[in-house]
């Protein structure tokens, strides 16, 4: 198996930054961690995850669409679309990796976002298995495996070397473009560790949680739940949430005028926001019980409902430590499941 | 102490003197505590809690609250008994609808902090004699409780209670706090330095409006920020000044009314010290207009919406500008 011992890993990524952009978790200075562009001297983070997910890369929160220059009675149409050049991000954790094919599912299927294709087609994900979860951590209930990760490289420690298992003809690609680095190496010890890992995750607060009462099947009844009052009786609508969640998928397309045009900008958006889906009668959902309910509804039926039974959260987590107020999925899903 | 409070809650309920009551609701791993209002015995039985982590200021919800039917029980903290008290002078809450209990303020801690020491998997603390035990799947770990004191109840401005109907424990004091020291530090700065601070801070924001939602002082009914027809309401920020304008306006907004109760910078996703941008404005009011505090009473007015012959002239922005 190909592997790196971890006294080279900056080696590494020196020598991937000199031919193409990296990115990679770095510690910022109030101690959490964020995805940054590699620059001598970037320390791989030590954290489980970043504030903000991975879908920044393919997904940004503001991004110009078109522009349009207006002349008399003429308006030109100008593509402000470049060509993305390559890139890798290394160190995306398993949650976030299985959340592009979630993003893929939205955005590449027709008509395709060639803003997003754009950049998922240049981007390589190396992604890193995790050892030591948090007690928000609850993948697995999503049948993602933290110690495999999906993505197009995925890379696991076993304390001594970075061991480089390729997934995907993008990530055969990656390896031999930089096939100097990687050396042959056992990887007897990290089969041991990841056996470790995986009890591990059999220990955590959240690994028992059940998807049994979600899923398209069960819309009415959920839609119909008593239960929404109470739950979203806390939630403040600030729309935290959606923003560093690595699922939310939600945007919205805003026209700025300048002297001698408009600017088309796509942002994201939240249903958690008054304005979100506002149209010319006004907003569908009037009131934050309703607006609190179309998200957890997207991640645990709507989606689903859609996607052959694939639900839309991956359980990074984030949500559940970010909320001013404390109230997430997990709450939402263990009080609606009481029901049953 | 939650003992007590559940007693005099339950106690309140059943002679009907309230038909709610609001508090805190446990979590998952004894840190996520949840306001919440209960309506029975029974549910504060089974998830009523004050504890270390019941940092959240219950004020703000009592607007919404004390529109519905009925006197509604609230516990408070004496920084919530600040902002409580801007509200009613602001004429947000029904007074005759609100039954307060002052309670004990912290120091109360924060999560992130335990976690930011490497301590991960936990299931639950305990407070044994000042110092955390804290389960985890990983097993036990010890921290002394002072070093996981939130940010704001590190520079803690008051223990008193400035309005209440009734107190469980005793009554603070007033505190000499070194809530200013930092701003001061920022003063000190040059002009430059002070930029990249700000720069550095406000640009880590992903505009998700916690701040401004959780802020007791941002109760307009519709916010210029949520407004699509305001102009300035934008979820799109096309460049890096449009992030410090947010955050100008809106601490221009509630500059005079802002108590210092310290929930915007509890609830940052990205730790970003919007205390500091308040506290600015109100150390530049106590001493351009002579000491307030925001919510200490009922009957003085906020220095910027007052007018007096002794006030600065408007020169002083300009004599202050210069370095
Ligand atoms: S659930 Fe929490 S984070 Fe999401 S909008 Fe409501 S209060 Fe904000
Ligand atoms: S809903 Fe919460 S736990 Fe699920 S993917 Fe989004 S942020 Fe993560
Ligand atoms: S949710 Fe799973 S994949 Fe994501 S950080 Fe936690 S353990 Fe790793
Ligand atoms: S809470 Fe923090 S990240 Fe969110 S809008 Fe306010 S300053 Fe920005
Ligand atoms: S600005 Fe911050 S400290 Fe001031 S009242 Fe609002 S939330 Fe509290």
């Amino acid at each position: 198996m190909l592997k790196i011992s971890l006294d080279r890993l900056d080696d590494f990524f020196a020598r991937v930054a000199s031919e193409q952009s990296l990115y990679m978790p770095v510690d910022r200075e109030d101690g959490q961690a964020e995805f940054r562009k590699w620059t001598e001297g970037s320390k791989l983070s030590q954290r489980l995850n970043t504030v903000r997910s991975a879908k920044d890369f393919f997904f940004p929160q503001t991004e110009n669409l078109v522009d349009f220059k207006i002349q008399g009675k003429n308006i030109e149409v100008l593509d402000t679309r470049e060509e993305c050049e390559d890139f890798a991000v290394f160190g995306v954790r398993a949650c976030d990796a299985r959340s592009f094919s979630i993003l893929d599912k939205v955005f590449l299927c027709e008509p395709v976002d060639s803003y997003y294709k754009n950049r998922r087609e240049h981007g390589v994900i190396i992604s890193l298995s995790c050892t030591r979860p948090a007690e928000t951590c609850f993948c697995t209930v999503f049948g993602i495996d933290p110690v495999e990760p999906e993505g197009d490289i995925s890379c696991s420690t076993d304390g001594k070397s970075m061991f480089f298992k390729v997934n995907t003809p993008k990530g055969e690609e990656f390896v031999k473009k930089f096939a100097d680095v990687f050396e042959d190496g056992d990887p007897a010890q990290l089969e041991k560790m990841k056996e470790f890992s995986r009890n591990v995750f059999k220990k955590l607060p959240l690994a028992n949680l059940s998807t049994d009462s979600f899923g398209g099947d069960k819309m009415m009844k959920l839609f119909n739940s008593p239960k929404w009052a109470e739950l979203s009786e806390a939630c403040i609508g600030c729309g935290t949430c959606t923003f560093i969640c690595p699922t939310c998928q939600c945007y919205d397309i805003r026209d700025f005028k300048t002297n001698d045009g408009v600017k088309r900008f796509r942002c994201w958006d939240s249903c958690m926001y008054s304005e979100f889906t506002k149209m010319a009668h006004g907003n569908p959902r009037v009131s934050q019980l309703e607006r609190f309910r179309q998200r957890f509804m997207h991640k645990l039926v709507y989606f689903p409902s859609n996607n052959d039974g694939e639900f839309g959260c991956v359980g990074c987590g984030r949500c559940l430590t970010k909320c001013p107020s404390s109230i997430n999925i997990v709450k939402v899903m263990k009080a609606l499941e009481v029901e049953e | 102490m939650q003992e007590k409070m559940k007693q005099r809650a339950k106690e309140l309920l059943a002679d009907g003197t309230v038909n709610r009551v609001m508090g805190w609701k446990k979590g998952e791993f004894g840190y996520d505590t949840t306001p919440a209002v209960f309506r029975s015995a029974e549910e504060i039985d089974k998830y009523f809690v004050c504890d270390d982590f019941t940092n959240s200021n219950l004020s703000k919800l009592l607007v919404k609250e004390s529109k519905k039917d009925g006197v509604i029980l609230a516990f408070l903290k004496p920084c919530d008994t600040y902002s409580f008290n801007q509200l009613l002078k602001e004429h947000r809450i029904d007074r005759e609808k609100v039954y307060i209990i002052g309670i004990p303020g912290g120091p109360k801690l924060d999560a992130e902090i335990i976690k930011s020491k490497g301590i991960t998997g936990i299931t639950g603390v305990k407070n044994v004699n000042y110092t955390l035990v804290i389960d985890t799947i990983y097993g036990e770990e010890k921290m002394p409780f002072y070093e996981a004191v939130s940010v704001k109840c590190k520079s803690c401005k008051s223990k008193k209670h400035v309005i209440y109907d009734e107190l469980i424990g005793d009554d603070g004091d007033i505190l000499e706090s070194d809530r200013f020291d930092e701003v001061e530090k920022l003063e000190n700065m040059t002009s430059r330095e002070r930029f990249d601070f700000w720069q550095r801070e406000l640009s880590k924001c992903i505009r998700c409006n916690a701040c401004k939602n959780v802020c007791p002082a941002c109760t307009c009914e519709k916010c210029v920020f949520d407004n699509p027809k305001s102009g300035i309401e934008n979820k799109a920020v096309s460049d890096s000044f449009e992030e410090k304008l947010f955050h100008i306006i809106r601490a221009f907004h509630v500059a005079g009314r802002c108590t210092d109760c310290g929930e915007c910078s509890r609830v940052c996703p990205q730790n970003i010290p919007l205390h500091l941008l308040n506290r600015k404005f109100i150390k530049d009011i106590n001493s351009l207009y002579g000491e307030y505090q925001a919510g200490a009473d009922l009957d003085t007015k906020n220095p910027l919406t007052d007018y007096s012959t002794d006030d600065c002239e408007p020169s002083i922005v300009h004599e202050r500008g210069v370095e």
